[in-house]
């Protein structure tokens, strides 16, 4: 009887490891074929549900997140500190030229602004996100129903925050610029050197740009955009100069191991709405 | 060896609660960088209440049930949920430990397995990340931030599970000295 039970249970834990490897195999490498048009009508199912608790969770998010931002306060506090010392040097120096570029800067977003606002921008609300350190994703509640499509880049205000994956009737699920599998071509928009962004693995808020020579020039808080499409063979699936982050370091300047580590302007770590843009304009990317 | 209908019941509705709130809340609240998973928690103390072979199915379900929720790679969750319920399980059936630091040391190691096992199974899937010092931090705050719930998930588990459960024998055979007169020790 006891021998019975051992093997019964022994059994059962091989059924289940195979049946996981078995469902790892196929499902690998996307979610076209059967399993995964299963898989994608039971997440519209599930999707609200999911929205619905997304948005009852909204006030206990808010709660928690608030003890967090607390130490959050505390980093940006001595940032600020520091910001307004440069501030203050600036405003002593009397740098007209600085001020200047400030607001032609400004101009310039706001004219980047305008732009993307022809793409057909489709805001949507994000319903869920990923537990996992290196498959960094979110769930938003617009799918194919609103014109989302896989590969439409995904933004807010701030910038650039992923592509979309997958997508069902009612929900999309989008790869954020911090999952171990993003790249994306961006330039410096201070001189115009193009490299590819990815992300460093494990730490959020942050990226590195690479595929960079040893002859480019890049500085401490030079400013990141994509590069958009640079030869019609291969077409970017960004429109150019959507805002990705700004250089926060380069190690070894001017050596072919030069790492350049990028702050993304965007904190995925908090994000409740999102824009995807979905008619990308192919003579302007 | 396998679960009542009510037990059943209990965990497909505890198994369905944990990863809607995982997915749709706790993912969301970021802490040092990142944030806890209660699912491990959840499938370990499953396995600590009701056995390995009842807590290896329930994190087979839970596992499929999230990867479909995220649309992610089928059998990823599944697999790594499979070890840490049956993990967890057998330590139960094998040692029945009593102390009180039992759900806090099972909730740590769940979650180190959680935490550890996806990034194992990413890299062995081919995921383009290399392994860097940030990595094996933020794995291993995970791993801390999720244990700070260990104790009130085992709570709420253990509430939701204890009445589908089976009788403890050692419950049954306290009360088989103290009631009824059948002991030697009431005759007198």
């Amino acid at each position: 009887m006891h021998d019975k039970t051992i093997r019964r249970r022994r059994l059962v834990l091989l059924g289940l490891i195979v049946g996981s490897l078995l469902l790892l195999t196929a499902s690998f490498g996307g979610s076209a074929g059967g399993l995964g048009a299963i898989q994608r009508g039971v997440s519209t199912v599930l999707s609200p549900i999911q929205e619905g608790a997304s948005r009852a969770l909204k006030p206990v998010r808010d709660g928690v997140g608030s003890v967090g931002d607390t130490f959050d306060a505390k980093r940006e506090n001595k940032q600020l500190r520091t910001d307004l010392a440069e501030a203050r040097r600036v405003k002593v120096d009397g740098n007209a030229l600085q001020q200047e570029n400030a607001e032609l800067r400004r101009m310039l977003d706001m004219n980047e602004r305008a732009q993307i606002q022809d793409m057909g921008l489709v805001p949507a609300r994000v319903i869920g996100r990923s537990p996992n350190v290196i498959n960094q994703v979110i769930k938003i509640n617009q799918g194919s129903a609103d014109g989302v499509k896989p590969g439409q880049p995904v933004v807010t205000g701030r910038g650039l925050v992923g592509t979309v994956d997958v997508v069902g009737l009612n929900f999309a699920v989008v790869k954020l610029l911090t999952d171990a599998d993003f790249g994306a071509g961006a330039k410096v928009s201070e001189g115009g050197i193009t490299g590819v962004v990815v992300p460093s693995a494990g730490a959020p808020r942050e990226l590195r740009m690479e595929y960079t020579e040893a002859t480019d020039d890049v500085r401490k808080n030079n400013t990141l955009v994509t590069s958009g499409t640079s030869d019609p063979k291969f077409p970017s699936p960004f429109p150019p100069d959507l805002p990705i982050g700004q250089v926060s370091e380069v190690e070894d300047p001017g050596s072919d191991t030069q790492v350049i580590r990028v702050r993304p302007f965007v904190d995925v770590r908090d994000l409740n709405f999102v824009e995807v843009i979905t008619k990308l304009d192919p003579s302007r990317s | 060896m396998f679960a009542s209908s009510a037990l059943v019941g209990r965990l497909a509705l505890l198994g369905l609660l944990a990863v809607v709130l995982q997915v749709s809340a706790v993912s969301q609240l970021t802490i040092f960088d990142t944030n806890a998973d209660v699912v491990p928690l959840v499938v370990a103390f499953v396995g600590l209440l009701s056995g390995s072979v009842t807590a290896a199915i329930f994190g087979f379900a839970a596992g499929l049930f999230i990867d479909t929720a995220l649309v992610g790679t089928l059998g990823v969750s599944s697999l790594v949920y499979v070890a840490i319920g049956h993990g967890a399980g057998r330590l139960r059936e094998l040692r029945d430990p009593q102390s009180s630091f039992v759900p806090l040391a099972v909730g740590a190691a769940a979650s180190a397995g959680a935490a550890f096992g996806f990034a194992l199974i990413q890299f062995l899937l081919g995921a383009e990340a290399a392994i860097s010092f940030e990595l094996i931090r933020q794995l291993v705050v995970a791993t801390l931030v999720s244990t700070l719930l260990a104790l009130p998930v085992y709570a709420g588990v253990r509430r939701a599970l204890l009445p589908a459960l089976p009788d403890d024998p050692r419950r049954r055979r306290r009360r088989a000295y103290t009631t009824g007169g059948l002991s030697p020790l009431s005759r007198r």
